[in-house]
């Protein structure tokens, strides 16, 4: 079975590019270009160079000594929260945006749920002078006060997302409107493996390169190039997906994925697509999605604001339709738990995202020897302000 | 061998520009849908396009997406719809198309949905985001099957190549969008506007073309309908009947003065 997009954009039952005619010729353009713009050696050079220099790559892969005592297991840190901007989010949009360079675009839309997407995409506009807007929910704009300012120190402008639930979905409708107002000189920017074909299939291959190191670092650490587990948080799960990447025809290698389950999968308060969600249409493509029966988008709920979307990517929902990826829904109080045994048994504060792949290790009874490779694939810097409540740390 | 579908004979047929009004179902409130499709019809109105509401319209701007949401809060879907439109061609002559975005219908089932449509007197479907791809593979057959049109969209950004090939789908008419935007967003026909209208009209496309997004008044409508067989209004009504305080005696005037009868 294959587990890379077909010609027509699918992956297995889901994928597509569901979009208004409005948006088919950018879209068009984009799918008909993408592959050779990648392939082409100048592209690739300009690409890693940036990775290097600019983001800081490759980002180390840290044997986690004291979590491994305390679970029995050799595990293992990818530290994407290392990357410069504090998450995997600028693997994407060094990538896209010389994607969109090459398009011949002089302008970016990006949506963004956490910021980190956004505080990426305001980061390389900067850096190669386009002129770049970010729609964020209303919501989200109150709980992530710092990625907002970081956004509007670099340049961009931020607008907030105030239809339906004012979170990372109403974002991403308000950055596909704008990209409909402004078809000729605006590139799209999407932070995650949703949207129409080849958005998923761009973003994971951008993405992949954390896969990559995985493979080499092992080989170097533990002698042998893929672990027995990889595990990562999935919202609409680009850094699920390039975690994967790499091992996705790597049958030693178990893909483990974390949704957020809220405040439990089934208290009405949740995130957990596979477990809530059926085949549906948004955002530009077929995937699982959180609906009602009358095939209206369920606002979802998270305590972590990249988690807080109804979908997930396709290649995702058919990781999980196909049984090659094991998901497992974790709640609020298990990511939150999570965050501290990182923060005080490794000296690494997560991301609130990232502590929902964390708190796995709990369920995963993984054996003695076996090799747990966990993305980290942001810092929690951002967060402050829910740890701070949510564990009274200033009481 | 089934009868005519009454939009090639309205089309067949018309000597004056075709108005075609968008309405969302359920809105103002939730039982006012057959309320307005009659005054739409009595205000001379020539097609009824009957917006089915979405969580996530994304092609709509925000007067839509309001009416939408309006809409669904008071508990409309599909099935409802579809139920409030069960005697339809009791009382309603002009043609009636339902417009709406894909998943809704993939939920309640493109078969049923479709068999339902035909039962209760529908004529055609606008689904923005069903692309043209997916059309062909999957759903033409059934559409034609039980009579439906489907109506596409073009844009100005629309290559002359698949305007071509949209016209060998297409039945009914061609949605032709006014300009790169979402529904509302601007109002008015720039010069811009009107060079690209001729540049279709002198492709000698075999399907008629009505003209959306932007037209909001008696000027815009001739100013559309002198390259076009017609235009379609959307955002204008729905603000209008938003507002209504006499809905019925607002909806034949609005008509009226469109199409310069008042």
């Amino acid at each position: 079975m294959s587990f890379q997009v077909d010609e027509q954009g699918y992956y297995g039952n889901f994928g597509g590019a569901f979009i208004p005619e409005m948006l088919y010729p950018n879209v068009e353009e984009l799918r008909s270009r993408y592959l050779d713009i990648i392939a082409d050696p100048v592209f690739q050079a300009e690409y890693d160079a940036l990775l290097k220099d600019f983001v800081g790559r490759p980002t180390p892969l840290f044997k986690a000594e004291r979590l491994s005592a305390k679970y029995n297991a050799k595990i293992y840190l990818k530290r994407e929260d290392l990357c410069h901007t504090g998450a995997h989010k600028v693997n994407n949009t060094v990538g896209q945006i010389l994607v969109a360079k090459r398009l011949g675009k002089n302008k970016i839309v990006a949506e963004t749920g956490a910021g980190q997407h956004g505080v990426a995409t305001a980061t390389v506009c900067a850096l190669m002078g386009m002129e770049c807007i970010v729609y964020m929910g209303a919501i989200d704009i109150e709980r992530q006060a710092p990625n907002v300012a970081r956004m509007r120190m670099l340049g961009a402008q931020v607008v907030a997302a105030k239809s339906g639930s004012q979170t990372l979905k109403d974002a991403t409708n308000e950055a596909m409107r704008h990209w409909i107002n402004h078809p000729v000189d605006t590139h799209y920017i999407i932070g995650s493996v949703v949207g129409p074909h080849p958005y998923p299939d761009m973003v994971a291959r951008f993405q992949s390169i954390i896969s990559a190191e995985i493979r080499t670092q092992l080989q170097e650490k533990e002698g042998r190039d893929y672990p027995d587990y990889v595990i990562a948080c999935v919202g609409g799960g680009s850094n699920a997906a390039g975690a994967f990447y790499h091992f996705l025809d790597e049958p030693r290698t178990a893909l483990i994925a974390a949704e957020a389950a809220g405040k439990g999968v089934n208290s009405g308060h949740s995130a957990a697509t596979t477990f809530l969600g059926k085949s549906g249409v948004l955002h530009g493509s077929k995937s699982l999605l959180m609906q009602t029966e009358d095939g209206q988008v369920i606002e979802p709920y998270s305590i972590s604001a990249g988690l807080d979307y109804p979908g997930i990517g396709p290649m995702h929902a058919h990781l999980f339709e196909s049984g090659r990826g094991k998901f497992y829904g974790i709640t609020d109080e298990e990511a939150l738990v999570a965050a501290v045994e990182c923060s005080q048994l490794e000296g690494i504060i997560p991301a609130l995202e990232t502590a929902h792949a964390l708190a796995v290790f709990e369920k995963l009874q993984a054996k003695p020897n076996e090799i747990v490779v966990v993305n980290l694939s942001g810092r929690g810097d951002k967060d402050l302000a829910t740890y701070q409540n949510r564990l009274k740390l200033n009481d | 061998m089934t009868k005519m579908n009454r939009i090639s004979a309205l089309f067949a047929e018309a000597t004056e520009p075709i108005l075609n009004v968008y309405t969302t179902a359920g809105y103002p409130h939730f039982e006012d849908t057959m309320t307005v499709l009659t005054a739409l019809q009595e205000g001379g109105v020539d097609i009824i396009e009957i917006g089915m509401p979405y969580s996530d319209p994304v092609a709509d701007g925000e007067t839509i997406q309001q009416s939408n949401q309006a809409s669904l809060d008071q508990g409309m879907s599909v099935a409802h719809l579809l139920t409030q439109l069960k005697d339809l061609r009791q009382t309603i002559t002009v043609p009636v198309l339902l417009m709406g975005y894909i998943n809704p219908v993939l939920q309640y089932g493109v078969e049923a949905f479709c068999a339902k449509c035909a039962a209760i007197g529908i004529d055609g479907l606008i689904l923005p985001d069903l692309p043209m791809a997916e059309y062909e593979r999957e759903y033409k057959a059934i559409f034609e099957a039980h009579g439906l049109f489907n109506i596409f969209l073009i844009t100005p950004q629309t290559t002359d190549e698949r305007i071509r090939h949209i016209d060998s789908v297409s039945k009914g008419f061609i949605y032709m969008v006014s300009s790169a935007s979402t529904t509302g967003a601007k109002t008015g026909i720039s010069a811009d506007q009107e060079v690209y209208f001729s540049r279709i009209a002198s492709m000698n496309l075999k399907n008629p073309r009505l003209i959306g997004f932007g037209i909001s008044d008696h000027e815009s409508f001739v100013k559309a309908s002198k390259n076009a067989s017609g235009a379609i209004i959307g955002s204008a009504f729905v603000k209008l009947i938003g507002q209504a305080t006499n809905l019925k005696a607002e909806i034949v005037d609005f008509v009226q003065s469109i199409k310069g009868k008042i």
